[in-house]
């Protein structure tokens, strides 16, 4: 099982794009993936678990994969949230 | 006379006026049979073909709303399917289901669950997707109950949407081509209906209240004006004159602002002022750019400090710097070097426990402790800085030996590039922000041994005035029109005009409509603000002259109270064309 802890800089946060983006990269891996948002825990591969964390910008997210993928899986999702999500090009 | 003309307000959603009669849309009722459950793996297949035909009805309304809106937009269903196949949606119907309920009961229960814990979440941007969870519940039980969706059908003329609500499935559902306007009784800004109408060009009101929808009739006379959110039922023919009268004048000064947007920003008679754009990363530089930005009048660099673990190394900070100079091309930048504190700490700097975060360890005085990583920074700059217009500033500058502290930590930095032979920028000008009342009182000695000045006026106003404006009972009180403000203003613009030395702003003031004519005529050389404020500014600050701006401006210094400049000021921009909430 390996872990990370980034901090979240989209302007609104995990919402409805960045949060379909983070699930759809999540779920393309085996491994059990969960987001950690202060006391809440979530299914990273679902949107619903993810949008109930309220994640909200400058958040410190901890991301944790556990499964034969989980280096990739934590690294992309690590590149995503660093590349702010793809968005305000 | 005009007996029946009635006018509700609303929030004013999407901007624009909209003539035409009222179509009264109404979801289809999706009643459920009763019925007994079958076999629990049954329910659960009509659940997994429900959910497919769902996707498949998703994938082409995605397609089609990417035609007519953008990608961004047509996103919204993207979410959409994915809780269509959420596993927290499909384990709270399989324990519906567990309860011996049919699927149909167990979906509208399990979607209904899951709406209501994302409206109870604080974060209107979050309690904004119950209305998406709730849609597609209703889509889920519409297939299931095998009603087809013809909801929108009945719009066979160009009208008005009225409703109690829309999900992004009714606003999209709708032929585009017959819908002129929305009008709905519940929701706030960022529901979808507001959201979608603003992407698709067309005027909208939500949260109109239930009231006023009751006095609608289908098919009667309607104006939607989404700028101002009003409804007007039946209007007389002298309200229909107002409002053509206004869209007209409405269309004639947006041509204006378009016009007026990519030129240079110059009074009426004919005085150059610079207007920039507040940026806090390289990506918002180039949309800054397409706003008119004339420069960058503040780029903030906390973000490169809050994404990582580590401080960033002076290469990562020298390529963002690199990029965002590149974007802007050769119009200036101002680098503000780090200011953050205690209110949000990076994982890497030790804060103790502070009481008061805004009067604590933070920016210059944490880079004045902390010399190391302030070098970092400022080598980065310095290095950025080579072939191009950057500008250094200070945050929270309160002393001159600060001032002096941190020019000796820059004199250092250059010095070890030079002598290390590495390209740098040479004689980049070097300011400091104005933002603590004591450094404006000192602006005088400050501005001898610095190049600009440029006014914070959140953080001048929060410590002139000793409020914290995130503290709701006394938010009211943060009045960046207040007269002390105004004073202060007034001082560091003179102190640095008489020294031959410019003075910009880089707080929100600088773009406040109600602001620019007095900070004009005290004579403020750079407005720099939100980009997409830029465009009316250009314009509000070419609809005066110097000579008007300074009586306004005298005029203002002259009232007692925060609310008398601010009544002030509302004639000014009624004269002038502009808007005062702006």
């Amino acid at each position: 099982m390996q872990e990370i802890s980034i901090v979240v800089r989209n302007k609104v946060g995990l919402h409805a794009r960045p949060a379909a983006l983070f699930v759809q990269i999540a779920a393309a891996h085996q491994s059990k993936i969960t987001v950690t948002n202060g006391d809440k825990t979530g299914n990273a591969k679902s949107i619903l678990g993810i949008l109930a964390l309220g994640v909200n910008q400058d958040d410190r997210i901890t991301i944790q994969a556990d499964g034969a993928d989980e280096g990739e899986a934590l690294e992309k999702l690590a590149k995503l949230v660093e590349d702010n999500f793809g968005e305000c090009r | 006379m005009q007996v029946s003309e009635k006018t509700y307000k609303g929030i004013p959603a999407s901007e624009g006026i909209a003539f035409g009669t009222a179509f009264l849309f109404r979801p289809v009722d999706l009643k459920i049979p009763p019925r007994a459950a079958a076999p629990m793996e049954q329910e659960l297949k009509r659940f997994e073909d429900a959910c497919k035909k769902a996707g498949q009805e998703l994938e082409a309304l995605k397609a089609d709303v990417a035609k007519r809106t953008d990608a961004g937009t047509a996103a919204i269903f993207e979410a959409h399917q994915l809780m269509v196949a959420d596993p927290m949606l499909a384990d709270s119907v399989r324990s519906h289901l567990e309860a011996g309920e049919t699927i149909e009961t167990a979906v509208q229960a399990a979607s209904q669950e899951i709406a209501a814990m994302l409206a109870s979440m604080d974060n209107a941007v979050f309690a904004a997707r119950e209305a998406d969870m709730r849609d597609v519940g209703r889509r889920l039980l519409r297939i299931l109950l095998g009603i087809p969706d013809t909801s929108a059908d009945g719009l066979k003329t160009p009208a008005i949407i009225v409703s109690q609500d829309l999900t992004p499935s009714d606003t999209t559902g709708f032929r585009p081509d017959l819908v002129l306007g929305f009008c709905t009784a519940a929701g706030g800004l960022t529901s979808h209906v507001a959201i979608l109408a603003r992407t698709l060009g067309l005027p909208a009101i939500v949260g109109l209240g239930e009231e006023a929808l009751g006095n609608i009739p289908d098919g009667n006379r309607l104006i939607l004006d989404g700028t101002r959110g009003e409804l007007v039922v039946d209007p007389g023919p002298s309200t229909v004159d107002r409002y053509e009268e206004m869209k007209r004048k409405a269309a004639a000064r947006l041509e204006s602002i378009q016009t007026t947007m990519s030129r240079e920003a110059v009074t009426a008679d004919g005085q150059r002022v610079e207007i920039g754009a507040n940026i806090g990363d390289a990506d918002s530089a180039s949309e800054a750019v397409r706003y008119g930005a004339e420069g960058v009048g503040l780029l903030r660099t906390e973000f490169l400090y809050l994404q990582y673990s580590q401080p960033p190394s002076e290469e990562q900070q020298l390529e963002a710097y690199r990029r965002v100079l590149v974007a802007m091309g050769d119009r200036p930048v101002i680098i503000r070097t780090l200011d953050i504190g205690g209110d949000k700490p990076p994982p890497y700097l030790k804060f103790d426990r502070e009481l008061n975060p805004f009067l604590g360890w933070r920016a210059i005085r944490i880079c004045l402790d902390d010399q190391a990583l302030f070098k970092t920074q400022l080598r980065a700059i310095l290095r950025a800085a080579a072939g191009k217009r950057a500008l250094i500033m200070y945050p929270m500058i309160s002393s001159v030996e600060e001032l002096r502290a941190a020019n000796a930590l820059l004199a250092e930095a250059r010095k070890e590039l030079e002598s290390a032979g590495i390209p740098h920028g040479s004689n980049l000008p070097v300011g400091i922000m104005v933002e603590t009342p004591a450094a404006a009182m000192l602006a005088e000695s400050l501005i001898r041994e610095c190049d600009f000045f440029s006014l914070g006026t959140n953080d001048l106003t929060q410590y002139t005035l000793a409020v914290d404006r995130t503290n709701e009972r006394v938010a009211a009180l943060f009045q960046p029109l207040h007269p002390a403000v105004l004073m202060l203003i007034k001082k560091t613009i003179e102190a640095a005009h008489q020294q031959g030395k410019w003075v910009g702003m880089c707080g929100e003031l600088a773009g406040m409509q109600k602001a620019i004519p007095i900070l004009l005529g005290l004579g403020l050389d750079e407005f720099s603000m939100a980009a997409r404020s830029i465009p009316e500014a250009k314009w509000l600050v070419s609809r005066f002259t110097v000579t008007r701006a300074k009586q306004i401006a005298e005029q203002a210094l002259n009232l007692p109270t925060a609310g008398e400049i601010e009544e002030l000021m509302k004639g000014v921009l009624n004269e002038a064309g502009g808007d005062s909430e702006k």
